[in-house]
């Protein structure tokens, strides 16, 4: 964070100074390099910092950081079909989050990923409580345990199921798990990360929720509202078994 | 067919009506030239979703990349040729490039089916492995490779490679973490196991080729019938003659063969000449 305070976004007239200095390949290896940097933070999920970013990879061409930066989020959509979103304005955080739509049918190749599919079931759940639980309600961890995943014993799968829950999932940004004020012991509570607003489609859970449940999705109608009345596309969506 | 429909007079005349007609006629035009023609430089969303499962998958057999490639192909709407694999692939490939990352092809010395690997064609060292594996970690590949391409199977045995921890110079590694690495790069698809040895996986030659080739100029066998690098292979017998063919290329070169012979110094072929394997009739997973 002290390297992104020393940090002052160029002007326009900067970047184009900065730009007529150098060769268009000096400027394309740049950009790869950013590229690369995000695919392999992205592998594990974790957000990008731009105060990383520039200090490791893009260095002597701070000044023209936002040409760079235009240019690897055009190759991510073009290239990759992955849309580079800011999940935190004022810490400048960056995620890839996937930018193709979900599609009918199943692929043949799909990787199983069965920690989606938890987390998955603790959105829903999320969702359907109008977007926030408390721990204390241990609606979350019976929705778990009703899988055959006990968050008290260490999983064969995956291991240490509360760490998975409480650390893995919050550092990738799929969950927030914040501590709620003036409780005493410490309660937390339980709402839906900036990487899931982006990544997972509420109409589809609620669509699940209905064929599950054998209702009509427009039966819940706060969650329906909820899903159907995102004013901006910044939402991407995934099904479980599409995961990236 | 005459592209003489971007003239300004379509067939009835160039009164206002005829505009939309002729608009809407060289759109469909322009749209199945680029499906004919252009589709396969042209990056779609098909491409993008193939390039997305290798990213997932890191690596997978022949027949998963066709069936993958038609299901990216229909479900994007994209015109899809069954013949056109390679084509699709050097479309996504020349993208990669400029990030130095490239879709390669390679055969499994296990059961010689032909697999695609994304890999990353910067380094020039394993550190491509670097952001998952600490340096004594990766000390401890490296002298498993050592292991595995100077030997005469391609193979290591987990008794040597524990041994090998004791020359460690970096943080030496005690036998439950070298079991747990072990596991951990057969997980991550680096290594094979089967029966106590290990030997490279085939996303790992794909990958690691050229790094080998270079480290190990020396050392590496050459398959005599497909030419790649060969870890596990029979040798000629012949003393004078020593040529490598990996266990699938035999396989295929002395299928049907009632007398096996050297195809370099016509020596009798003395090993053991496995059965073709076919591909499974089913997509993994």
């Amino acid at each position: 964070e002290d390297d992104d305070a020393t940090f002052t976004q160029p002007s326009t007239s900067q970047v184009q100074r900065g730009l007529e200095k150098l060769t268009p390949a000096q400027v394309d290896q740049k950009t790869a390099e950013v590229v690369q940097y995000f695919l392999v933070k992205d592998q594990k999920k974790m957000p990008v910092r731009r105060a990383d970013l520039v200090k490791h990879v893009v260095k002597d061409y701070r000044n023209i950081y936002p040409e760079i930066l235009k240019r690897a989020a055009r190759t991510f959509d073009q290239v990759f079909g992955l849309k580079l979103v800011e999940i935190d304005p004022k810490n400048k955080m960056y995620i890839l989050v996937n930018n193709l739509e979900t599609p009918d049918k199943a692929s043949p190749v799909s990787p199983s990923n069965p920690k989606m599919g938890l987390l998955l079931a603790i959105l829903s759940v999320i969702f359907m409580k109008g977007g926030v639980v408390r721990e204390s309600e241990y609606l979350i961890w019976n929705t778990l345990r009703k899988l055959r995943v006990d968050p008290g014993e260490k999983h064969e799968e995956f291991g240490d199921v509360r760490k998975m829950v409480t650390d893995e999932f919050v550092r990738q940004r799929y969950l927030e798990y914040v501590r709620i004020p003036h409780t005493e012991p410490i309660e937390h509570e339980f709402r839906w990360g900036q990487r899931a607003d982006a990544e997972v489609s509420k109409a589809k859970i609620l669509e699940f929720m209905g064929e599950l449940h054998e209702q009509d999705p427009k039966t819940w109608t706060q969650q329906y509202r909820q899903a159907h009345s995102l004013p901006n596309s910044s939402q991407a969506s995934t099904s479980s078994s599409s995961q990236r | 067919m005459a592209s003489r429909s971007s003239s300004s007079t379509a067939a009835g005349g160039s009164d206002s009506p005829q505009k939309p007609t002729k608009t809407k006629r060289t759109r469909r035009k322009r749209r199945k030239a680029r499906a004919v023609g252009d589709m396969s430089r042209q990056m779609g969303e098909s491409h993008r979703r193939f390039l997305q499962t290798m990213m997932v998958s890191g690596v997978i057999d022949e027949q998963a990349a066709k069936a993958l490639y038609q299901y990216c192909c229909e479900t994007h709407h994209t015109q899809y040729a069954p013949d056109k694999l390679e084509d699709f692939i050097d479309t996504i490939n020349s993208r990669l490039q400029p990030m130095f990352m490239q879709i390669r092809k390679g055969m499994s010395e296990n059961n010689g089916l032909q697999y695609y690997a994304l890999v990353n064609m910067a380094e020039t060292d394993i550190t491509r492995m670097s952001s998952d594996y600490a340096d004594n970690e990766l000390e401890l590949f490296r002298k498993t490779l050592d292991l595995i391409v100077c030997s005469e199977n391609g193979k290591a045995s987990s008794t040597d490679i524990l041994n090998s921890t004791d020359s460690m110079t970096t943080r030496k590694m005690k036998k439950s973490e070298t079991e747990h690495l072990l596991s951990r790069l057969v997980h991550d698809k680096w290594l094979s196991e089967k029966r106590g040895e290990y030997t490279l996986s085939t996303r790992c030659i794909i990958e690691m080729e050229p790094y080998i080739r270079t480290m190990y100029q020396d050392h590496i066998k050459v398959c005599h019938i497909c030419r790649n690098i060969a870890f596990q292979c029979q040798i000629c017998e012949n003393p004078t003659c020593g040529i490598k063919i990996h266990n699938p290329c035999v396989a295929r070169y002395f299928k049907g063969k009632s007398e096996p012979r050297c195809p370099s110094c016509d020596d009798f072929w003395p090993h053991e000449i496995p059965e073709v394997k076919r591909p499974h009739s089913q997509s993994r997973r």
